[in-house]
């Protein structure tokens, strides 16, 4: 449909505008009536019956303008623009609501406004795609220099661990708070550079938002089997397929066919490797409130056990001296159970010392419903703890 | 280890009240479980030192409420995906954790470890006796496999006699 606007100059073509009205079949919606000479006229006519108008009209020497091209766009615009006010899209990262659960498109609009306003900081990689074809996004947080050592930090690699996600959205926005500021986390940015992953599973994430909020694992399809998606924190190459993984497609701890089978996983993978100076990896999960370290799959202790153990001791009382929540730590398997092909088991046997896996809040209560109240004081007290690990990875150069 | 038996494990607990945090009483219990058996649930023992806090009052007020509605209550998702729990649903998500503790217990192993994750669907059945009922399905998930599971749990409950369950079976499962 278009609108056109007719300003009348003579008693002649006001007449014939006037005609116009008698006619029905057009089904012309005038949205300013013929008034008198010079006064505007404005017609909505409908797309069958506009080339009998313009013909009319022209045929008659009564000059016209198009005031709207096209209303359906207009009308499509304006619904967008009501239905953001209503959820309050925000402008920019000061209005952005950490207080609350956040949709994958809520979440990617923060980032690009993250990056938008803070370019020399922050910038935005796209380090592969998911099954569904996602992108898969890192935010890069450096001040410069080349392949710095880095740290990396992944959220939501667990679809339904949702305070993790929304964790990350809050230390996204806190790392360039303290850079801004001079303080927290500036000095650690001077030489090294920061890694997060927020959606970590984005295919995963999506299906909680739309189908089954307690939906753990991938979305690829299993050959021979009818269910879906394989649990990608057992889909890392360290003892796997061994015990503390299943086998069985349609189980929450599958490991999938062969490691790395998960885009999700061996994005990551491609990534530390061509990397190659990561020095600290943090994966975060909910719940249960623990802080681990490798490893998982076998019940042989790490060579740094000791030093892991002493930096956990650390962290954990750092994130209790927020809110006093209590956080137990110790390695994979002698703290949660016996898991193979986990994350941080594979980046540790790549070399990658400071590996660990946290479980945040609750204990049980709530759950993977955590109350969006609590996750500003969970990524508070979180963020407490990775600073302890990420100043002990900048003083421990190795 | 109790030979031919089982494994037997004593244990101190502290007690907090959820809905007070302050108040917290000490109890010691006692759990068997039974040697090689999948099918039996662990015998338990528990004894209180102290006193739980009274709930006569609150009590009286919710079954008043829920006798004196004109329609059953039926709700579903509590909590919901964000955390959310409407106030006048929290005793119904109490009773939830409740009925989930019985088959959280009949259902326990060494190898297993239970929290309820959500109640997905909750049904009030009017009765004709003093008991009020609630069908409920919940999800359990265990930590250990990962999986959250769906449980049919019917609970009866009355201020003085307290909560039974008075049928349970995983979801799905034929009657």
């Amino acid at each position: 449909h278009q609108v056109l606007r007719i300003v009348p100059q003579s008693d002649e073509e006001l007449q014939k505008v006037q005609e116009l009205q008698d006619l029905e079949h057009l089904q012309l919606d005038f949205w300013l009536a013929p008034r008198g000479l010079g006064l505007p006229i404005d017609i909505r006519v409908p797309f069958p019956s506009l080339q009998a108008v313009k013909a009319h009209l022209e045929a008659s020497g009564v000059s016209y303008s198009i005031m709207i091209e096209d209303v359906q766009a207009l009308l499509d615009e304006e619904q967008t623009e009501m239905l953001r006010s209503s959820r309050q899209l925000p402008l920019n990262t000061n209005t952005f609501n950490y207080k609350a659960y956040h949709t994958i498109d809520e979440i990617y609009n923060f980032m690009d406004m993250l990056v938008a306003e803070n370019p020399n900081l922050v910038s935005k990689l796209e380090i592969g795609r998911s099954t569904e074809n996602r992108p898969l996004y890192v935010l890069k947080f450096s001040t410069g220099g080349t392949n710095r050592p880095a740290i990396w930090i992944d959220t939501g690699i667990h679809s339904r661990e949702w305070v993790t996600q929304a964790s990350g959205v809050w230390f996204a926005k806190k790392i360039v708070q303290d850079h801004v500021n001079n303080k927290g986390v500036a000095s650690i940015l001077e030489t090294m550079d920061i890694f997060l992953e927020i959606i970590t599973n984005p295919d995963g994430f999506a299906f909680t938002q739309t189908t089954n909020r307690m939906w753990r694992k991938t979305r690829s399809k299993n050959s021979g089997s009818l269910c879906i998606g394989v649990d990608p924190n057992r889909n890392w190459d360290a003892g796997f397929g061994e015990a503390g993984a299943s086998g069985n497609p349609c189980t929450e701890t599958y490991h999938g066919p062969y490691p790395n089978s998960e885009p999700e996983v061996k994005s990551i993978v491609d990534f530390v490797k061509s990397h190659g100076n990561i020095k600290a990896f943090i994966s975060i999960h909910s719940y249960s409130q623990l802080l681990l370290y490798p490893y998982g799959y076998t019940d042989t202790p790490v060579p740094d056990q000791q030093e892991l153990d002493e930096v956990s001791a650390k962290a954990v009382a750092a994130l209790s001296s927020l809110h006093g929540t209590k956080y137990k730590y110790g390695s994979i398997i002698t703290t949660i159970y016996r898991a193979s092909g986990a994350t941080v088991d594979w980046t540790y046997n790549q070399g990658i010392k400071y590996s660990f896996t946290f479980e945040l809040r609750d204990t049980g209560r709530y759950g993977f419903l955590l109350p969006a109240k609590q996750i500003v004081p969970t990524a508070e007290e979180t963020w407490l703890a990775l600073k302890v690990i990420m100043k002990h990875a900048r003083d421990n150069v190795y | 280890d109790i030979d031919d038996v089982g494994h037997k494990y004593y244990l101190e607990l502290e007690l907090e009240d959820v809905l007070d945090k302050d108040r917290t009483v000490n109890c010691t219990a006692e759990v068997l479980y039974h040697l090689g058996s999948q099918t039996s649930a662990p015998d338990v023992q528990v004894t209180v030192q102290g006193e739980l806090r009274s709930t006569e009052e609150a009590d009286k007020e919710f079954y008043t409420h829920i006798r004196s509605l004109e329609k059953e209550l039926v709700a579903e998702n509590i909590p919901d995906s964000h955390g959310n729990v409407p106030p006048e649903l929290e005793p119904i998500h109490l009773l939830a954790w409740v009925a989930s503790g019985y088959v959280i217990w009949q259902n326990s192993t060494e190898n297993t470890k239970f929290h309820l994750a959500q109640v997905k669907h909750v049904k009030q059945v009017k009765r004709s006796d003093e008991d009020l009922q609630f069908d409920y399905v919940v999800l359990l998930h265990d930590m250990v496999s990962q999986e959250v599971l769906p449980w049919e749990v019917t609970l009866l409950w009355h201020p003085q006699r307290g909560a039974r369950v008075s049928r349970c079976q995983a979801a799905g499962a034929g009657d």
